[in-house]
């Protein structure tokens, strides 16, 4: 059959299972949303390419399918660069499609040509240009499967304009293709879970870190199992939250920086850690010298990249975290290590007593009062999205998650702006689902052009936006760090409640703490989206805090308060 | 200390780029990269000497073998392979000196590959050491321009360097 290149890259996309696309047009990319209007896809036009791509990336979380974005050339390639970075970092596997001029024009400085493939080399997992139509099925295939497979990540596929306009005749191509370069590992070799083994044997103190891996890999019962069999506690990362319910008795929370204080000293007394799929990231370890000093390593990781990579560990074992657990789980024995557990027992009693939840009501509204009414209100099981830097380290410390997939941040590149347009992104990944946003006034304003989106399409995002008319967390920095100078962080906005009403989105704010369950009600109740504006403490800290470059166990703790 | 590892790459558009991004990217150091084709259709051959005095060489062989394009990823550093590096000197040396070059040059298996007025060509072939010997020979007569290719290597026999597989960390 004669097609052209847009078509086939459409019957291509089809055929991968994309029937969602988020996207912007332009010049170079006209042919490819022309095509679109033949086949039963929804294009989502986001009021900035930022937003397509971060929206494909909440897509492709909340779904655990790969999400698409799709912009012209030149500046709107250039746009979806943050949204980009921000999926490598956190392996997300979405596929982005630019349009490039046509392929006689390159490296002429044609109007809106710019390198994308240069630019994007290094935040994709692959990148193709593609200069005819003949190529594009082949590509499309190929950069379906590596932003999927192995550890997930972004694959941009820049298409000339004269490869989306060629007409060829197209057959799909069935059957296998060729990657001689691109394995991931599977299995770790027996010789290697046999050496686990023997660590997990000698313990008397062990720590499980589970990562983002986890959930990406599905292996949340192998990781209970594995728990509950050996008895050993679990923290987990920030992308790790959710790999196990809160509520049970093996929890640790979150670790790291902004961490559950109980799982940092439970890491540095450690004498194994058990690392499923996370990469001992800074925020996580504190200064790496001084790192879980008396612990051996066992680090299950799929790619090869990360193992040695900050932490030198004792027994790699490279391979997709649940088949290597499914293998390591007939080898074990059952232990009950009470003293250890014991032991981070009196170290929670201790974080109990500071927490800002045990504090009695002074009629000043708190962000984490805010997060805990909103949890009530939706019994923790909401999914929940957030924006960086205080509020999101407040919703995942007070937000408890009990299921996985059930919390969509921007945690390795920390990127603000994501909250708006990864939401709608989740929203479109399940329609059904209870998606609520968790903003801050400064990520808000990055890319608030996208409630814009959610209006026109009527996703149904619920957002709780925690305004203190700060840049939060470095206004932290600037009390803790920097003599409380506020250089650029005191931040007007505008009437948010306005803006949402503008937008025809119904709002309210909330100013007192007995205002915020009303207003959580009337979001529920509301169909579409709905903002609710809490203005909260100006100048609160999220405790504990790890200053950057300090041992995890010196940790900034809240004061306790009668 | 530097490792000499011998890539296997897909011979497409941009490859060189991805490798030499990865460089910069990981803050892993050239020394010397020397890129051909091979026996193989459509696949080239690295040969990449990197300075691993605070790199891990092992980081830079797993970057390198997490690359789509990047077949196969050895490591040949003490293993019984051949070195190989290509130098072309140009030497300044009036019609009197040019004996002494050609007597130099011989005793190191070099040969003068071209000869003008005032200066002579001198190829020389060699591990990177025996090179470095010749050039300081040179030196004082005044060498003038020189080009070196960067060490190319090759496992003796039907051995391999140490290949690079992601379960063997």
């Amino acid at each position: 059959m004669k097609m052209n290149g847009a078509e086939i890259l459409m019957e291509c996309m089809v055929r991968e299972g994309v029937d969602t696309i988020f996207g912007y047009p332009g010049g170079a990319i006209m042919p490819v949303h022309d095509a679109m209007l033949k086949y039963p896809v929804h294009h989502i036009l986001t009021r900035h390419e930022q937003g397509a791509a971060h929206a494909a990336d909440g897509y492709a979380r909340a779904s655990g399918k790969v999400g698409v974005a799709v912009a012209t050339s030149g500046p709107g390639a250039t746009n979806l660069v943050t949204g980009i970075a921000t999926a490598i970092m956190d392996s997300v596997p979405i596929v982005c499609i630019t349009g490039q001029v046509a392929a006689h024009l390159i490296g002429g400085d044609a109007f809106q040509e710019v390198d994308v493939t240069g630019i994007t080399l290094p935040i994709t997992k692959h990148n193709y240009l593609i200069t005819s139509a003949d190529e594009i099925a082949q590509v499309v295939r190929e950069a379906f499967h590596i932003a999927r497979s192995g550890r997930p990540g972004p694959v941009l596929i820049d298409i000339c304009k004269n490869a989306q306009l060629e007409e060829i005749e197209f057959e799909y191509p069935e059957g296998e293709f060729s990657l001689p370069g691109y394995h991931p590992p599977d299995h770790a070799p027996m010789e290697g879970l046999k050496k686990a083994i023997e660590l997990i044997e000698a313990a008397e103190r062990p720590v499980i870190l589970a990562g983002h891996g986890v959930q990406m890999s599905g292996a949340m019962e192998e990781l209970k199992m594995f728990a509950t069999k050996t008895n050993t506690p679990v923290a987990m990362t920030l992308l790790g939250l959710g790999a196990i319910p809160a509520s049970d008795p093996l929890s640790l929370g979150m670790m790291g920086m902004h961490g559950e204080a109980y799982a940092n000293e439970a890491i540095q007394e450690s004498d194994l850690l058990l690392a499923f799929g996370m990469r001992f990231d800074d925020r996580v370890t504190g200064l790496l010298s001084t790192y879980a000093p008396k612990a051996k390593k066992i680090h299950i990781e799929i790619d090869a990249t990360e193992v040695h990579k900050n932490v030198t560990v004792d027994v790699p074992l490279m391979g997709d975290l649940k088949t290597v657990l499914s293998d390591l789980i007939p080898m074990l024995d059952e232990y009950d290590h009470e003293k250890w557990m014991t032991q981070i027992g009196e170290w929670k009693a201790e974080t109990k007593e500071r927490s800002i939840m045990s504090w009695h009501d002074d009629g000043k509204l708190y962000t984490a009062h805010a997060i805990r009414a909103l949890w009530n209100a939706t019994e923790g099981d909401s999914l929940v999205v957030t924006g960086v830097g205080q509020h999101q380290m407040w919703a995942a410390q007070y937000y408890e998650f009990e299921k996985p997939y059930k919390l969509l941040t921007s945690g390795g590149a920390g990127t603000m702006g994501y909250g708006i347009p990864a939401a709608l992104g989740a929203w479109f990944a399940d329609k059904e689902s209870d998606v609520w946003l968790i903003d801050g006034d400064g990520s808000f304003q990055m890319t608030q052009a996208e409630l814009s989106t959610l209006m026109q399409e009527g996703a149904s995002v619920k957002i709780a936006l925690m305004n203190n008319s700060f840049l939060g967390m470095v206004r932290q920095w600037q009390e803790f760090f920097f003599d409380k100078r506020y250089a650029a962080t005191p931040i007007s906005g505008p009437d948010f409640v306005k803006l949402a009403e503008a937008h025809g989105i119904p709002a309210r704010r909330v100013t007192k703490p007995e205002e915020a369950m009303d207003a959580i009600k009337f979001a529920q109740e509301t169909p579409g989206p709905v903002l609710i504006e809490f203005q909260v403490e100006m100048e609160e800290a999220v405790y504990p805090m790890v200053p950057a470059g300090a041992p995890l166990n010196e940790m900034l703790r809240r004061p306790i308060r009668k | 200390m530097e490792n000499t590892i011998v890539a296997l790459v897909e011979d497409k558009p941009g490859v060189l780029n991805r490798v030499a991004s990865l460089f910069r990217r990981r803050n892993f150091n050239i020394k010397s990269l020397n890129v051909g084709r091979t026996e193989t259709e459509n696949v080239s051959r690295m040969t990449i000497v990197v300075d691993s005095e605070g790199v891990d060489a092992r980081k830079v062989e797993a970057n390198l073998y997490k690359l789509v394009n990047v077949i196969d990823v050895q490591d040949v550093t003490n293993q019984p392979a051949v070195h190989r590096d290509l130098a072309l000197v140009k030497v300044s040396a009036k019609p009197e000196q040019r004996g002494e070059v050609a007597s130099l040059a011989s005793i190191f298996r070099g040969k003068i590959v071209d000869v003008a007025p005032d200066s002579v060509i001198v190829e020389i072939t060699g591990t990177e050491d025996k090179i470095e010997s010749l050039i300081e020979l040179l030196r004082p007569l005044g060498i003038l321009e020189m080009v070196r290719t960067g060490n190319v290597a090759m496992m003796r026999g039907d051995m391999s360097g140490k290949r690079y597989a992601p379960s063997q960390q």
